[in-house]
């Protein structure tokens, strides 16, 4: 594995590795001193042509903390903004020696584009390209639910998870379906019909339009932002009315299983997808899923970058 | 006086044998004359097809030079086996004036290459709104009998019907990109599986056929003619098939490209597959083959695009739509129709040469070997095979998504007007190559 540019190129068992090696690395971030020399020396550009404070810095953290040179190159003040192609920004990350790229972009297939050209020869990591994925945030996301729901198991067999909101639009639900599903969960997708992909039935997950049948019998709940722009494309009719289908509020989380979690990749519309006391409920783990970020994005790096992970209870 | 040419011992389209003694630029007879200066080709196993008809060509020129220009699309055309090729009005200045039309003729003449016959748009500035100098164009020197606004869609239905309505005075055409523009905001590729995967925006089949419903009903509400440009969908070829049957005066083309390729190529994320419209399913690419066969398309058409590197050499959704498809036309007619033995080689003359040149009106194209007729023919070897090199194209452009294929059917020379523009397959264009 040279890449990680869609949950497709993990098999199951490279998967469980990495949430193995995450669990292991989160150990270093517990420690006094976080800190590990596995990738000094090396060189990783944060690549991020589309603004996004909290994975640039979680992908930053998560390489500091491996002892690499990290390089931000963001589109804000960069030859990016200026209207440099990727060819262009490639060849010259390749130049300045680049052993990884981690890149966020606002066209679907960016990552897919940098680590099939001929441009550069480095390591590519997709932190979100378009409306395609964001394998490091399904990680993440199996990591944490994985840490809460599965008692030490490593897959997540038996467990059922609802991803609510905007799928056609969204990154995070695309790669989150095909990961879960691939470690044993049971995912349903739950969304306006507007908001539901033409071509879903082809994934490997349940799909619903009613949000109140479905919140009693899950796991997990997963809810996904709404951007402020989709209200103007007749998705839906306001978001008023989007709240009062979709939207979790403490009526729905009253219903929910004892034990089942709520997530959120973030950024939030507190009062939109998600209600200010359900986000920061005791069943909210959406705090946590930003700490777990940080390891999960350590064991990306340390596995692609040398070539292994890191068996459970090697570093203690 | 030019040379003589006596093609001998080749197969024509309708099956028969027959040697071809060419003279003063037409078909002199079938006979090589005593003491005959003529230099012979043996077309021993080769088949003879009237000189390719292409009603669907962007050739750039004027203004989009560093893609291509009328002299190099013209070589590119003599090396796929074309005669005549038609030029989209989507240049700069966009060809909506009696000006342009005849500038682009100009240049297609100084080429001397093969026929170039000169595409009016319907509206001014190809913007949907106000009809251009239709009739100025039908009476310039271009004599322009299709009028398209290719690379749009005449969206609005008034404006459609007063076209339609408008070109009857001289018989002539509207050829329409069938494209609702509200349904295909921002989209990207086929809408389906695939692009619900790959996370780009999808191009509904609904919104090309809608339009094509719409226009057939028009067209028989008016009384006029209407063609349908690259149809891609299996829907498409249904209400096409209902039109004919009703009587309406409708003829459609399809591109080589959508009786091969398919949506999932978009995968790899390289723009190279991007087109307009998009590459669908093979459910599509079978109806469109058996749609041809049958003739419920009628022709074949290139909507060869070119593109400079840079245009492709991006993300997607950054790419420009558009493939390259004269020099490779031929073979994949050859690979998807006659191999599959949905088509024999007189169909491919039928649909590739005389009908595209009777919906044009094309004077001295798309010819049946009778002598007095002018030479305009191609020789193509069916059991020798080609690999596309991106690298060798005669087009100033590269963008040809069969790059690396083995194709059948080797062109071993085209006549335009009694001259070879390709003898032993090598293009001969009084330049060097």
């Amino acid at each position: 594995m040279k890449h990680l540019l869609s949950i497709n190129d993990l098999s199951q068992s490279e998967a469980v590795g990495i949430l193995d090696t995450a669990a292991e690395l989160a150990k270093v971030s517990d420690a006094p001193m976080k800190k590990l020399p596995t990738l000094r020396g090396r060189t990783i550009v944060n690549l991020f042509a589309e603004d996004s404070t909290r994975t640039r810095i979680s992908f930053e953290a998560a390489a500091k903390r491996l002892s690499a040179d990290v390089i931000n190159f963001s589109a804000k003040g960069s030859s990016v903004s200026k209207g440099e192609s990727l060819k262009d920004t490639a060849q010259t990350l390749q130049a300045m020696g680049a052993d990884a790229v981690i890149i966020r972009h606002q066209a679907s297939g960016a990552a897919h584009r940098l680590a099939s050209s001929q441009w550069m020869s480095g390591t590519v990591i997709n932190a979100g390209d378009g409306t395609h994925e964001h394998p490091s945030q399904a990680l993440l996301d199996a990591y944490t639910i994985r840490k809460h729901l599965m008692h030490g198991s490593k897959n997540l067999d038996g467990i059922h998870v609802a991803i609510v909101g905007d799928i056609l639009h969204s990154r995070v639900a695309r790669s989150n379906v095909l990961l879960l599903s691939k470690l044993g969960a049971s995912v349903t997708v739950i969304a306006p019909p507007t908001l539901l992909p033409i071509g879903i039935d082809s994934w490997p997950t349940k799909v619903s339009y009613d949000l109140d049948e479905l919140i009693p019998q899950v796991d997990a709940v997963m809810m996904l932002r709404v951007q402020r722009e989709r209200m103007n494309e007749l998705f839906f009719p306001n978001a008023r009315e989007y709240s009062r289908y979709f939207g979790l509020n403490n009526d729905r989380v009253k219903r929910m299983k004892k034990d089942s979690i709520i997530m959120h990749p973030g950024p939030m519309n507190r009062g939109l997808e998600i209600t200010a006391d359900v986000a920061d409920s005791a069943r909210s783990v959406i705090v946590e899923q930003v700490s777990n970020g940080v390891s999960v994005r350590m064991a990306i790096l340390y596995t692609l970058l040398t070539g292994e992970g890191i068996e459970s209870g090697a570093l203690s | 006086m030019s040379k003589n040419y006596f093609i001998s011992g080749g197969t024509l389209d309708s099956g028969d044998k027959k040697n071809l003694f060419i003279s003063n630029g037409i078909i002199a007879g079938y006979e090589n004359p005593l003491n005959s200066d003529a230099q012979v080709i043996d077309a021993t196993g080769k088949i003879i097809l009237p000189g390719l008809v292409d009603l669907h060509t962007h050739l750039r020129e004027p203004g989009k030079e560093d893609s291509e220009t009328v002299l190099s699309a013209s070589r590119a055309a003599a090396k796929g086996g074309f005669t005549a090729v038609s030029a989209m009005p989507n240049t700069s200045p966009v060809a909506d004036t009696a000006g342009v039309v005849e500038q682009v003729l100009r240049l297609g003449i100084e080429a001397g290459l093969c026929d170039v016959f000169p595409i009016g748009a319907v509206t001014k500035n190809l913007d949907g709104q106000e009809l251009s100098e239709i009739g100025a164009m039908a009476d310039s020197a271009a004599a322009v009998r299709i009028f398209s606004d290719d690379g749009h869609c005449v969206s609005n239905p008034a404006v459609m019907r007063r076209a339609l309505e408008y070109v009857k005075k001289f018989n002539g055409v509207i050829a329409q990109h069938a494209q609702d523009p509200e349904l295909t905001l921002g989209s990207q590729m086929n809408e389906g599986v695939i692009s619900s995967v790959l996370g780009l925006k999808g191009w509904p089949a609904v919104a090309e056929e809608a339009i094509i419903a719409r226009d057939v009903l028009l067209t028989e509400h008016v009384k006029s003619r209407l063609h349908v440009c690259h149809v891609t969908t299996a829907g498409g070829v249904e209400i096409i098939r209902w039109a004919k049957a009703r009587g309406i005066n409708v003829t459609a083309e399809v591109t080589p490209h959508h009786l091969l390729l398919t949506d999932d190529l978009a995968s790899s994320y390289d723009p190279v597959y991007k087109v307009n419209p998009p590459l669908r399913t093979e459910k599509d690419v079978h109806a469109l083959r058996e749609a041809l066969a049958e003739g419920v398309i009628d022709i074949v058409a290139t909507d060869h695009a070119p593109h400079p590197a840079e245009s492709k050499e991006c993300e997607w959704q950054e790419a420009a739509f558009g493939m390259l498809g004269l020099e490779t036309a031929l073979s994949i007619v050859a690979l998807t129709m006659v191999e599959t033995k949905l088509m024999d080689w007189h169909g491919v003359a039928q649909r590739f040469s005389r009908t595209p040149a009777r919906i044009g009106g094309y004077l001295g194209q798309g010819g049946s070997f009778a002598v007095g007729e002018l030479a305009n023919l191609t020789v193509i070897n069916p059991s020798a095979s080609w690999r596309v090199d991106r690298d060798l194209v005669a087009s100033r452009s590269r963008n040809t998504p069969f790059h690396g294929m083995d194709l059948p059917g080797v062109i071993s020379e085209t006549f335009f007007r009694g001259t070879p523009t390709i003898l032993n397959a090598q293009l001969i264009d009084g330049l060097t190559s």
